[in-house]
């Protein structure tokens, strides 16, 4: 019998995998070979999928990118030579992209059955709850403080700072609320891991509620995403029948629920005000704060509302204790970032690493340049809202503080790269456009000003009193940053001011300026 | 689906629906979800359905329904084609894939073919930013989708049902 695995992740069917399951199966069933098949999550080495791999003596060994095709050669090779085949990769763990990385959140994913609660177990899984079970709620608080963790959704909020709020704060009925609405582009490591340990997420989202004090959970998850909808909806069904949710959890006495609730297609639901108003039915507009969700959050009740990764992170932080999650890291910046390179790049994916490497070396080394094979033009990190990058800032390091030095953002991780063909005043032109259709409407500059900002950036490009329309625009960006409630209105301004800064050969395409002409 | 042939969907369906659901917390968009999966779209007449069962206006309802760009309030075609417009996407072509979508179907965006076939519609981010551009069929999201490839990706939702 000989185990293969290929992932059932979202980018790999995505590219195929199901094709590549089918003719491995109907393979073994000509050849007479035993083949048990394990569709697994992905590793998140994306340009390499649908990758297979298979347990042989040497470990498990990975070939990819597959196709049907490539099967029954790659079938006759393990019989013989597999390193002879041209789609061999040698054993998964050793493949550099992977061997380099920091995996702590990431480090079960793409190892086996993403519902296999015992696979889960078996890699030390539910081990942090295990631990927070045996201490107290201040505790548990007080380890998530000590390690540093910050929230992964892009903002970077101390977590135990938020966790410590809604301890403190006394009510009949507190929640923990995840945010699983992962809108950004340039995104993916939220699904990656719904997808490939959901179990780490239900785990972290049950330490939560003990840490607490909550008894209910919510995973709003974005409606963009029905295979990781499918998948936590399995995983919190085998967890709550194997005694990790419900009442009495593990013998504990202590009782916490988790429910997934879809979200509908709106951006702005990824701010936590708009997600809980659409968690309590509402339209999705941002509330302003103060009061605080930690005081005043889902149905008027203390909430923690954390992402994803924030969540996860937490199950590392009670296994292996705070000061071995803040080893990892610099400065302010501790523990390790889930770095996703995609938009044109070579060999885009998941990169887990601690808080410091450059971008340029995330780019370059990891991602070996473009996917087109020109020149890199621009970057822009930490989603819609984040700032475009040119070539002066690429060294900047992958820390909190040092991006917002430069003006940028590195909110989430998420990098997406743009070669030389991008015409920079459309990026600056879409993001406006982005925060029009996207725009709750709460707040005037946000609902109108991207709008306006939309017609401002067609008549600079189209060359109707360009200098003056480029002093209307900037201050525009000023106007919507400093009068939005929240990050959609108030950071529109970053990438098209970025894009103003860095690429303003780009605004003056059409000649030189004509003032007065309109 | 549960549907006459006026393509609206049966009243005590939707009740039941209603009736299931409405003691959730925030019971709302499990029910807009639910109908949606049922009908295809949500149906005027569910309106007063759902508000009184709220204890809503029906006002309320109609702003949520029209706030989220997932519910839809007139019925879509077979299919849903979505092709997603966002950064990552943009920087692999997507600008020019939507253009070549559009001309392929004879439709824009939020349109349903003359066939009543495929609806298409723009998404922005599908999760699949490593392996750019994305379009989502239905339930099944593909990567790396150029001109031809889309092109087939249709002709076999065609195929499909004929």
């Amino acid at each position: 019998m000989t185990v293969f695995y290929i992932p059932q992740d979202t980018t790999a069917l995505a590219l195929g995998a199901d094709k590549v399951a089918e003719a491995l199966l109907d393979a073994g069933g000509e050849q007479d070979q035993s083949i048990e098949l394990v569709r697994n999550g992905s590793r998140g080495l994306f340009w390499l999928e649908p990758m297979l791999e298979v347990d042989t003596d040497r470990g498990r060994i990975a070939f990819g990118p597959v196709s049907a095709q490539d099967i029954s050669c790659i079938l006759d090779s393990l019989s013989t030579d597999p390193s002879s085949h041209p789609l061999y990769l040698g054993v998964v763990d050793e493949i550099p992209y992977l061997a380099s990385q920091q995996r702590l959140t990431f480090a079960r994913a793409g190892r086996g059955d993403p519902l296999s609660l015992e696979n889960y177990i078996g890699l030390n899984g539910y081990q942090g709850l295990h631990n927070a079970l045996q201490i107290t709620h201040q505790q548990i608080v007080d380890q998530v403080r000590e390690s540093g963790l910050r929230g992964r959704g892009g903002a970077a909020f101390p977590a135990g700072i938020k966790w410590q709020t809604v301890l403190d704060s006394p009510s009949d009925q507190k929640y923990i609320v995840c945010n699983a609405d992962e809108g950004d582009s340039g995104t993916f490591a939220d699904r990656l891991l719904m997808e490939a340990d959901p179990y780490q997420l239900i785990e972290g989202i049950t330490i939560a509620g003990l840490a607490v004090g909550a008894t209910q959970g919510y995973i709003y998850l974005r409606s963009e995403y029905p295979l990781a909808h499918s998948l936590l909806n399995k995983a919190i069904a085998k967890a709550r029948r194997a005694g990790y949710l419900g009442a009495d959890i593990q013998g504990s006495g202590k009782t916490f629920n988790l429910e997934v609730r879809l979200g509908a297609g709106a951006y702005i639901c990824g701010e936590e005000t708009a997600l809980l108003e659409s968690l309590e039915g509402k339209r999705g507009v941002v509330r302003a704060k103060p009061p605080l969700p930690a005081v005043e959050g889902l149905f008027r009740k203390p909430t923690v509302v954390n992402n994803v990764l924030t969540l996860a992170a937490v199950c590392t932080v009670l296994e292996q204790g705070a000061e071995a999650y803040k080893e990892f890291g610099t400065g302010n910046s501790r523990g390790t970032l889930a770095i996703q390179l995609a938009g044109n790049i070579k060999r885009g994916g998941l990169i887990e690493l601690a808080f410091g490497t450059t971008l340029r070396e995330v780019v370059e080394d990891y991602g070996q340049g473009t996917y087109s094979g020109r020149p890199i033009r621009a970057i822009q990190v930490g989603g819609p809202l984040g700032a475009f990058m040119p070539e002066s800032q690429w060294d900047t390091p992958l820390d909190y503080e040092a991006f917002t030095a430069v003006e940028a953002m590195l909110g989430h991780g998420g990098i997406v790269v743009f070669d030389d063909t991008v015409d920079m005043s459309e990026q600056a032109q879409f993001s406006m456009q982005f925060c029009a259709i996207e725009s709750c409407g709460k707040c005037t500059p946000c609902r109108i000003g991207a709008v306006r900002g939309v017609e401002v950036i067609e008549r600079i490009v189209a060359n109707q009193d360009r200098d003056n329309n480029i002093i209307l625009l900037r201050d525009l960006c000023d106007t919507m940053e400093y009068g939005s409630l929240c990050a959609m209105g108030g950071m529109t301004a970053y990438p098209v001011r970025s894009a103003l800064d860095h690429f303003a050969e780009d605004f003056q395409r059409s000649g030189p300026d004509k003032a007065g002409d309109n | 689906m549960v549907k006459d042939n006026n393509n609206n969907i049966d009243s005590t369906v939707l009740k039941s629906i209603v009736d299931q659901l409405k003691d959730l917390p925030g019971a709302l968009l499990p029910i807009l979800h639910a109908i949606q999966s049922e009908a295809g779209y949500i149906p005027d007449d569910s309106v007063p359905i759902i508000a009184t069962a709220l204890n809503l206006s029906r006002a309320e309802v109609h702003g949520v329904i029209s706030f989220y760009h997932d519910f839809k309030t007139v019925p879509t075609g077979a299919h849903r084609v979505q092709i997603c417009r966002a950064e990552a996407c943009q920087s692999m072509g997507s600008r020019q894939l939507e253009a070549h979508a559009k001309r392929a179907l004879a439709v824009e965006f939020g349109d349903t073919t003359a066939d009543g076939r495929i609806t298409l519609e723009a998404v922005y981010c599908l999760g699949n930013c490593a392996c750019s551009p994305s379009v989502r069929i239905d339930d099944s999201i593909h990567g790396r989708v150029d001109q031809p490839s889309f092109d087939q990706l249709i002709a076999y939702i065609e195929a499909g049902e004929g």
